[in-house]
């Protein structure tokens, strides 16, 4: 049973030629801080992996996800802010890379939006209401 | 030669739906309307001549006739016989000629069943039908043919995609296609009514079963969806704000508007505008997730027939039909006359602001999900992904549960709060004692997951409430349905809250005979062993799950498919009354000490997400049902009176 | 109705959304993911030698007065075969290559360098990935400009085709 499966996993493999290596130590790990390991889970479903078709990191069976989420718990374990490993993780590769938008710019469009449309609606409704003489 | 009858079939098909478009255009030029008696057999030709085509389909992937294009790209021999039927439509052709044959069938039904409203409304909205299924066919005979064939014919197939192979997302597409075009039901009835000045209780009662039975199949369809996602995907997320989803919720939270505004529209002659903009919405949503999905302008895990050709053609139906439809909206809705007055605080007021938060949610998703398209196109390349869409969505959802505790207990017309006074305080003090309470013994959860579970326990009292004071036996069946379907949802959004706030995760290696735990239970590996199946191989895990003294085998898998080459991940769910332990075995750990990386969660109350949303439909359908027990009594009485 | 131009918001949102849509369409989306690294001094980092006989790559190795192209590759990526003339020529050009080797095994690495040359002064051994996400790489083969003072300068996506080549020698020139 032993020696079938590596020869199973060998037949299999040919077909997934993305090189080999070992996975980093954090990226299957949990933290052994509760808190730590919630605010890095946090981080991660929030930051994009960068092979995948629009996958959180935390979401993602890909070899660079995984040493992303190696970085995240790294940083987070020596006691980086989520938003700096998150600022860490735009300096890399730019907005794209987290799924929350700035709040600058655009992205602050973006958050005013729902207040905007609903203010919108009910002052557009305004005129449905009968009003009592 | 099948697929030659069925292509046949197509085209005559199409030649019905023109000649339908045609005699209902006579109608409206002169009244007089020498052609109109063709529309009706029109309607049941197109309708039998689509399923006769659909069919042929479904025998081609049925007996793998590999000379058909579609069958030799999308199905295997080897393939079990469920999955070859469902092959029919788990490829773009195959899902268009299934759009197209509900479009056709529900306007041959229309045709037959319908006798509340005039001619001329029944008229204009089988031709407005006529035209929407032109388009569809246009589509298919042109850039789209199902049965085209392949020469030579290829021996075994290419096979469907292992992710497609399971049966709650077989029948996945199916069931949100009779949604959507359940939609094109309603956006037809809104434009014939429009056309022929008819918009009052009368097209609003021939309208509402089918925005009821569209809005069934839509909930239990992205259900579906939700779940598979959840146990397939492998990482336990049951929503991703991936743009696919998103493209079938939206259509999801039209209907839901438009299934409230058609009812006062029946019932007390109110919210004719919002009713009609509410169905023309609805159903440009529908098309707009069509376009969404198919055309690759937006990156998504499910993304599918990804072809920036069918996508533009698409997209010029979809511009055209909802270009009209606005068009003929702002032109004739000013003769629709202004309907009941009410006031703010009313049963009519609280459907408006269901309206209003119900429709703000919509756009939010909207916006939020083109905007990377619109940044791109301004140079800058963004992300918008969950973080965002939870928390631009969420309060406004917040909003709309408070009015729910309150809306469905106020009086037509108008009402005061003093009424109502012991329930507001009762409401609130459920409300209050349950976030104290929580956050007493739970102070790191998060504000969303808190307000959840508060809101949901408050509205799992409030849905009950209608009922209060009235002889259960003389009640009419729908307001059961509006119960069950409001409990629903606050079985539903427990389920959410609970999940998401009180989760717990374990990642670890294990090496056969350790243990891990995770949440009060331990959970050990025995063994890992090889498994092969019909077209996969895959390892296995044994593994024993314990607590309080109970044991429970558990086998996720990790599988490797080969035609065509792709790995899915098998979960092991074991699931209790109060939440699912979820079990995933992956590659070996590198370490290569013999030990495997194993990933546990429990998720406490999760499969409630999905039973709620059973309720939902199932209220629906009592609501539906209940209407037509109603109909065919009245029509029986009336038949025996006139006897 | 005393706002008549609301009727027609419909119509202009559905507009607007068309034309979203429609730019969507017509421009081709830009899939790859560009490092934001440009213009940045390069990261710290010591790698291991990716084979025997090749020396380990850090970056005080770069940045040390002269530009030089950094050039990530794996012996598995298919690309990365075909760039290999192309670097030939640019080493014959007098440009300093170093490399990267991602997810590789020393034999692997050997093998794909006794087969196409070894036009590298230097080539790290990068098995976990954690220096391609340090540069903002996100995948092979890429290549980037590096200049005298280690700053990058310029990210080459894909394998360096035969028109690329002038290019890249202009850049180097140009940080002179």
């Amino acid at each position: 049973m032993r020696v079938f499966v590596p020869i199973l996993l060998m037949l299999a493999a040919p077909v997934f030629a993305q090189g080999s290596g070992p996975t980093p130590a954090l990226a299957n790990r949990q933290l052994s801080d509760p808190a730590k390991e919630a605010e890095a889970t946090r981080l991660m479903h929030s930051l994009r992996c960068i092979q995948c078709q629009g996958q959180s990191i935390a979401d993602s069976d890909a070899s660079m996800a995984g040493t992303m989420r190696a970085e995240v718990r790294q940083q987070i374990a020596a006691g980086q802010k989520s938003e700096a490993v998150r600022n860490w993780m735009i300096q890399r590769y730019g907005e794209w890379v987290s799924f929350e938008p700035d709040f600058k710019g655009a992205g602050l469009l973006l958050w005013l939006t729902p207040i905007i449309l609903l203010l919108a609606s009910l002052w557009v409704a305004r005129g449905l209401f009968w009003r009592r003489t | 030669m099948i697929a030659e009858a069925g292509l046949a079939a197509i085209w005559l098909a199409a030649s019905m739906a023109l000649l339908q478009f045609i005699a209902g255009l006579t109608l409206l030029r002169d009244g007089a309307g020498q052609l109109v008696p063709l529309i009706k057999p029109a309607a049941y030709m197109q309708g039998a001549l689509c399923t006769f085509a659909f069919f042929a389909l479904m025998w081609l992937f049925y007996i793998s006739d590999l000379s058909v294009l579609l069958v030799a790209n999308n199905s295997h021999i080897d393939k079990p016989l469920i999955f070859k039927l469902a092959g029919t439509w788990g490829n773009h052709e195959g899902s268009m000629l299934l759009w197209v044959t509900i479009l056709s069938v529900s306007g041959a039904a229309i045709a037959f069943l319908e006798k509340r409203i005039e001619v001329k409304t029944l008229s204009a909205t089988l031709a407005v039908q006529g035209f929407l299924a032109l388009g569809f066919f246009a589509f298919l005979l042109f850039s789209s043919n199902p049965f085209e064939r392949m020469v030579p014919a290829p021996i075994e197939g290419a096979g469907l995609n292992p992710l497609l192979q399971d049966v709650g997302l077989a029948f996945h597409p199916p069931t949100l296609y009779f949604g959507y075009v359940g939609l094109s039901i309603a956006f037809s009835f809104a434009v014939g009514a429009l056309l022929t000045n008819q918009v009052g209780p009368a097209f609003a009662r021939a309208m509402r079963p089918w925005v009821l039975g569209a809005w069934i199949f839509l909930t239990i369809g992205i259900a579906a969806g939700s779940y598979w996602a959840y146990y397939e995907l492998g990482w336990g997320g049951w929503w991703f704000w991936d743009p696919v989803e998103n493209a079938s919720l939206m259509p999801w939270l039209a209907a839901t508007a438009l299934l409230h505004s058609v009812s006062v529209l029946a019932t007390r002659n109110a919210l004719r505008a919002w009713t009609i903009m509410l169905a023309l919405v609805a159903f440009a949503m529908s098309m707009a997730g069509t376009f969404l999905v198919r055309s690759g302008i937006l990156t998504s895990v499910h993304a599918f027939a990804v072809d920036p050709e069918r996508g533009s053609f698409i997209l010029a139906l979809m511009l055209m039909y909802t270009g009209l439809a606005f068009v003929i909206f702002a032109l004739r809705i000013g003769t629709v006359k202004q309907g009941e007055p009410f006031q703010l605080l009313s049963r009519e007021g609280g459907i408006v602001a269901n309206n209003i938060f119900l429709s703000v949610i919509l756009a939010v998703i909207l916006i939020g999900t083109l905007y990377p398209i619109a940044a791109e196109a301004l140079g800058d390349k963004i992300s918008v992904g969950p973080p965002y869409f939870n928390k631009a969505t969420v309060p406004i959802a917040v909003l709309l549960m408070l009015a729910l505790l309150v809306g469905p207990l106020l009086r037509w017309r108008r009402d005061d709060l003093g009424r109502l006074k012991y329930w507001l305080i009762g409401a609130a003090a459920i409300l209050l004692l349950s976030c104290l309470a929580i956050w007493k013994f739970a102070p790191q959860i998060g504000i969303f997951p808190l307000l959840g579970i508060a809101l949901s326990l408050a509205l799992a009292v409030a849905a009950w409430m209608p009922l209060r004071g009235r002889k259960l036996l003389r009640t009419p069946i729908p307001v059961f349905g509006m119960v069950i379907a409001h409990f629903g949802l606050a079985v539903s959004v427990f389920g959410m809250a609970a999940e998401s706030g009180f989760s717990s995760e374990t990642l670890t290696a294990l090496a056969p005979g350790e243990s891990a735990k995770v949440a009060g239970w331990e959970v050990k590996l025995n063994d890992v062993n090889p498994v092969v199946g019909d077209n996969w191989v895959a390892v296995e895990g044994e593994m024993i799950a314990a607590k309080n003294g109970n044991e429970f085998p558990l086998h996720p898998q990790s599988r490797q498919f080969f035609k065509p080459p792709m790995q899915t991940s098998e979960a092991a769910l074991l699931t209790r009354w109060n939440g699912q332990l979820y079990v995933v075995i992956a590659q070996p750990d590198q370490e290569g000490d013999g030990r495997w990386q194993v990933r546990l969660w429990w998720k406490p109350f999760v499969t409630f997400i999905w039973g709620g949303a059973i309720l939902i439909a199932l209220g629906g359908a009592i609501a539906l049902l209940g209407r037509m027990v109603r109909r065919t009594k009245n029509s029986a009485i009336n038949k025996w009176q006139t006897e | 109705m005393n706002r008549p131009w609301l009727l027609w918001a419909p119509l202009v949102a559905t507009a607007c959304i068309g034309g979203l849509a429609i730019y969507g369409l017509a421009v081709p989306k830009d899939e790859q993911v560009h490092s934001a690294m440009i213009g940045q001094k390069l990261p710290e980092f010591a790698l291991p030698p990716a084979t025997q006989g090749v020396f380990p790559l850090s970056n005080k190795d770069m940045g040390d007065g002269s530009p030089r192209l950094l050039n990530i590759f794996a012996s598995w990526c298919i690309p990365c075969k075909a760039e290999a003339p192309q670097l030939e020529e640019l080493k014959a050009a007098g440009v300093e290559i170093d490399g990267i080797a991602i997810r590789d095994r020393p034999e692997d690495v050997a093998a794909f360098l006794d087969e196409f040359g070894n036009p590298y002064r230097r080539i790290g051994s990068d098995s976990e990935m954690a220096v391609q996400l340090k540069l903002g790489s996100s995948g092979v083969p890429e290549t980037y400009v590096i200049g005298a003072d280690g700053t990058i300068l310029f990210q080459h996506i894909g394998d360096i085709r035969v028109e690329h080549v002038p290019m890249l020698i202009e850049k180097l020139k140009a940080t002179k």
